[in-house]
């Protein structure tokens, strides 16, 4: 017997606005100072009243245009009614049956080269308020539980998938795919550490039966996974658990209701948590405190125009126009927006696009990790870097000569230029020389005074040249190591 | 001497703006007034002598270093303990909240602070404005000036009392289902109810925010229309706020409206109707036709399902809005709580009453999974049947006339076993808040035995001016308005 592997994601993602959704509070990340970043309304006091923050819907529309989703001309604010500490009216604020959004779908390509493309289906993106945190007591002396009310209000969107996902590779790549798409948009920094991406998977399995016909096992939603490589592991688990309980008991969906479990990265399994006795009913009815909201199609369009060229696109254009491997390009791209900006500006002033590609992943990328900056602070601007590599394009300096500038111009207090770059050439004599003249005296003098390696050279060793290159670039400082390479083999061949 | 209370507001403003009275003065008989006669009326939770005297003798002044003040001009106000000032306790009339003290003002208190006013006291109210008598405080029950032992009426029971009982010229209520207009009636004072949208909610703790508004109560037509004119307006806290200009409620309040027609629905003089009440809101449309008014009749066929379409909307928001009072982040908090669904239930179980339970089971029965569409759906739908009944009259009248109320004030006591004789006071009243319409109270004279009736006029959205001009013309024609309960003469 064998089996499909079912998976739906229900993705929560904190929309980087200044202040939250229903107030003017800030939003920054501050867990050191709890309930600092609160007020009247965010707090849930008697009288005060929610405001929509037009940033957020903006930014909320944006994110389902990404996603492809249809926009609804007409939606509302729900509440979902429950109690729990770290809520502090009794209900979230958030959209039940008229979604802002819905109907979407995101390509994900489950192949290193862009081979197979899996298409996960939206079901619905919908704008929410989160909640805030409470913090329980874990020294195991009772003490009291504490409640940070910073996060409550920061605004939210809750992007729900279709069981479209067939392994935990793909869903972990989907989740990955999903946070270059929102960070290279600018709606969200994704930074699941700080809690702006969470996820809960439904998962379970399509047991191939004898008779060809399939049967599902019940579906488990595994909540709150706070890392990519955790969903992969929480799916993973998840998926043998299911299978080695069907061999024992054959429960199907029929047999059972939807269950929810934890996910314990310590240990790496799934566990069950507390059931409520019975299904909890939210009561969710439209929010008397705020108004619908009516969107346009123009309203649409200028955010659509904004949302610029999208990741996938920008791949295959890296690919077409700069003969990027997919590997390269994802690298870049992965870095987000401004970086693929500065990789353009490069690569087109460089006339070089894979020559710029290496230097961006591997010597920009490595200053940028050693100095903790990012490509808006780095002191190397693009135009300047791509100066620097159109002397390697053109043969004025030699790549080991462009690295010396490059590390040149990092050690410098002030941001590089061109003209630092010419100083630094001047300075150090690290200009090709053209002079085949002198390269061509140099080489007749090197092949009269080493007899020895120009005879093993030409019996057939090919390594006797490596000396002999060697001598002739001492002797011509700056000259161009592969021409002398070439006009030296090409005298001793003669 | 004559007390200065037993004059009108304007009369009041214009003394106090010519400098020939001193707020001061004017908050010190107030105070005097309540120490003499609260103790029987008991209108008042809270009253800060110190406070209100300071913030009197600040406009005073700033008067006489020939600043200009606000066109309340020093007038003391009470108000409703259920709008939230900063650095005073907001009450609700609950001990969930008895110990509460705001942190930050309501739209409406800075805008009356702005405008002059000296706010004098918190006034009673029926816990969480859930009631038709005051009795559902959990502190105190307030009298009514006219008879101490009967009702003030509700939910604003210490609103209409105080200026009934001459003990403030103005106060602040709130109307949901009528919490202004029938205490108002039953008191023999003005009491308006604006349009949705009108006034600002921010700052009004929330009994069912579809239905709340804020409005003015006053001795005469003149003082509910300058203190709805210091306090409307569109406030950007507030979402369902309207921007729409304010007129001068005051300044075209003596103009008469030519050819005004009144509409008289059937519904208003059914089953249910005390004799004397009606009796006297005939009296008045004869006083209306006397005045060249021309009375039309009009049907309002969906208002007789008002009250159950009431009893599942104000509920279930109520539910909601409710639900932050758990004992977590403010508020009482149980001390015998084991588990968290423990501490939650045994909270709410100790600190709200009876009424406020009651409301907040329907509420919650109503939204529940399965009886939504049954009862709250429905319940919108037929809402939204109300207000097309109120737009097809105001196409053919101005102002629609009837009771506010179908009795006289009842005893204390009389109806506390009863909810749904209770429920039965707002027949009239709810209509107006279902459709969102501006609504006033009256006096209109007294019934066979001694006791305030009062008139209700209604008009369309925002056509307060329209609505005050209206019922100025009927108190410029006649008496009712100076009547003043005998232990409140001096």
């Amino acid at each position: 017997m064998s089996y499909d592997v079912i998976i739906g994601l229900e993705v929560h993602v904190q929309l980087q606005t200044v202040s939250k959704i229903f107030c003017g509070c800030s939003t920054a990340f501050n867990p050191d100072q709890p309930n600092v970043q609160t007020c009247p309304v965010c707090l849930g006091l008697p009288g005060a009243l929610p405001v929509l923050n037009a940033e957020a819907f903006r930014l909320a529309v944006k994110t389902a245009l990404a996603l492809n989703c249809q926009i609804a001309g007409f939606t509302k604010w729900d509440r979902k009614q429950y109690f729990y500490p770290d809520l502090p009216k009794g209900y979230q604020i958030s959209q039940y049956d008229l979604p802002f959004s819905h109907d979407g779908h995101v390509d994900v390509v489950t192949e290193a080269d862009g081979g197979a493309v899996r298409r996960v289906r939206i079901l619905r993106a919908h704008l929410e308020e989160d909640a805030g945190k409470n913090m329980h007591d874990e020294s195991g002396r009772g003490r009291d539980s504490l409640v940070d009310l910073n996060r409550a209000g920061t605004p939210l969107v809750e992007i729900v998938t279709h069981p479209d996902l067939r392994s935990a590779e793909e869903a972990r790549l989907f989740l990955q795919d999903l946070r270059l798409l929102l960070t290279d948009i600018g709606v969200s920094d994704c930074n699941m550490q700080e809690g702006s991406l969470r996820c809960d998977a439904n998962v379970n399995l399509h047991v191939h039966q004898p008779d060809g016909s399939k049967v599902a096992t019940p579906i488990v939603e595994v909540k709150n996974i706070n890392s990519f490589r955790f969903t992969e592991q929480a799916i993973l688990h998840e998926v043998e658990r299911q299978w080695e309980l069907y061999q024992k008991t054959k429960q199907t969906i029929k047999d059972a209701p939807k269950s929810t479990r934890g996910f314990d990265p310590a240990r790496g399994v799934t566990y069950a948590m507390r059931e409520k006795e019975e299904a909890a009913d939210y009561r969710y009815f439209p929010d008397p405190d705020l108004v619908p909201v009516t969107v346009t199609d123009e309203q649409i369009a200028t955010l659509r125009g904004e949302l610029g060229e999208l990741p996938a696109a920008r791949r295959a254009r890296y690919r077409d126009q700069y003969q990027l491997s997919a590997y390269d390009a994802g690298v870049i791209i992965d870095q987000g927006r401004e970086y693929s900006r500065y990789f353009e500006v490069v690569a087109e002033g460089c006339g070089d696009g894979k020559q710029a590609a290496n230097w961006l992943t591997q010597d920009v990328q490595r200053e940028l990790n050693e100095r903790g900056l990012t490509i808006a602070t780095f002191p190397v601007p693009a135009d300047v870097l791509a100066d620097l590599l159109k002397r390697v394009t053109n043969k004025q300096l030699t790549i080991k000569a462009a690295r010396e500038v490059f590390g040149a111009l990092l050690e410098g207090e002030e941001t590089a230029t061109t003209a630092r770059i010419e100083a630094i050439v001047a300075e150090r004599g690290l200009a090709i020389v053209q002079d085949d003249g002198a390269i061509d005296a140099a080489i007749a003098d090197v092949i009269a005074r080493n007899p020895k390696p120009v005879a093993d050279f030409k019996a057939g060793k090919q390594q006797a040249a490596g000396a002999l290159i060697g001598q002739v670039m001492r002797a011509v400082k700056g000259a161009d190591p592969q021409q002398v390479r070439e006009r030296l083999i090409a005298k001793l061949s003669e | 001497m004559s007390s200065l209370l037993n004059l009108p507001a304007a009369e009041l403003v214009t003394r106090l703006a010519a400098g020939d009275v001193t707020s001061a003065a004017l908050t010190e008989e107030c105070l005097a007034a309540i120490s003499q006669r609260d103790s029987s009326v008991r209108a008042f939770l809270n009253v800060d002598v110190e406070r209100s005297l300071a913030q009197a003798r600040s406009i005073d002044a700033r008067r006489a270093a020939g600043e200009s003040i606000g066109i309340l001009q020093g007038l003391p106000i009470a108000v409703k303990d259920l709008i939230c000032e900063e650095g005073v306790s907001c009450t609700c009339a609950s001990r969930m909240l008895e110990n509460y003290i705001s942190p930050y003002s309501a739209h409406v208190i800075e805008r009356l602070r702005a405008a002059g006013a000296v706010l004098v006291g918190r006034a009673n109210m029926d816990e969480f404005a859930m009631g038709s008598s005051g009795e559902n405080s959990a502190f105190q029950v307030t009298a009514n000036p006219w008879d101490l032992e009967r009702t003030p009426g509700g939910s604003s029971s210490g609103s209409a009392a105080a200026v009934a009982g001459r003990l403030t010229p103005m106060s602040l209520g709130s109307d949901t289902g009528g919490s202004i207009r029938q205490p108002a009636s039953l008191c023999g004072v003005v009491g308006l109810k604006p349009t949705y949208g009108r006034v600002s909610r921010y700052g009004l703790v929330a009994f069912a925010s579809s239905l709340d508004q804020i409005g003015p109560f006053a001795s005469d037509v003149h003082g509910a229309a300058l203190l709805l004119e210091a306090m409307a307006g569109h406030d950007p806290r507030d979402s369902t706020s309207v921007d729409r200009p304010v007129p001068s409620y005051t300044n075209s309040l003596n103009e008469p409206l030519k050819g005004l027609r009144i509409g008289v629905a059937r519904e208003h003089f059914a089953e249910g109707l005390d004799d004397e009440v009606a009796e006297v809101v005939r009296r008045a449309l004869d006083v209306y036709r006397s005045l060249g008014a021309e009375l039309i009749d009009i049907e309002l066929p969906h208002s007789k399902y008002a009250v159950a379409v009431y009893y599942l909307i104000a509920p279930s928001e109520a539910s909601s809005n409710l639900a932050r009072y758990e004992g977590i982040h403010y508020g009482h908090r149980t001390e015998k709580a084991g588990s968290l669904a423990d501490l939650y239930a045994r909270s709410r179980g100790e600190a709200f009453g009876t009424e406020v339970k009651r409301r907040i089971m329907l509420g919650v029965y109503a939204l529940s999974s399965g009886y939504y569409d049954q009862y709250y759906v429905k319940a919108l739908k037929v809402r939204r049947l109300i207000r097309n009944d109120f737009d097809a009259a105001f196409a053919k009248v101005d102002v629609i006339a009837g009771p506010v109320t179908p009795s006289t004030a009842f005893k204390l006591g009389e109806r506390t076993s009863d909810p749904m004789a209770m429920y039965l006071s707002d027949i009239y009243t709810i209509p107006a808040n279902l459709a969102g319409i501006p609504g006033i109270s009256i006096p209109a004279g007294l019934s066979p035995s001694g006791l305030p009736v009062g008139l209700q006029l209604q008009a369309a959205p925002f056509a307060e001016e329209t609505l005050l001009r209206a019922a100025r013309m009927f108190e410029a024609a006649t008496d009712h308005h100076r009547l003043i309960p005998p232990m409140a003469r001096s």
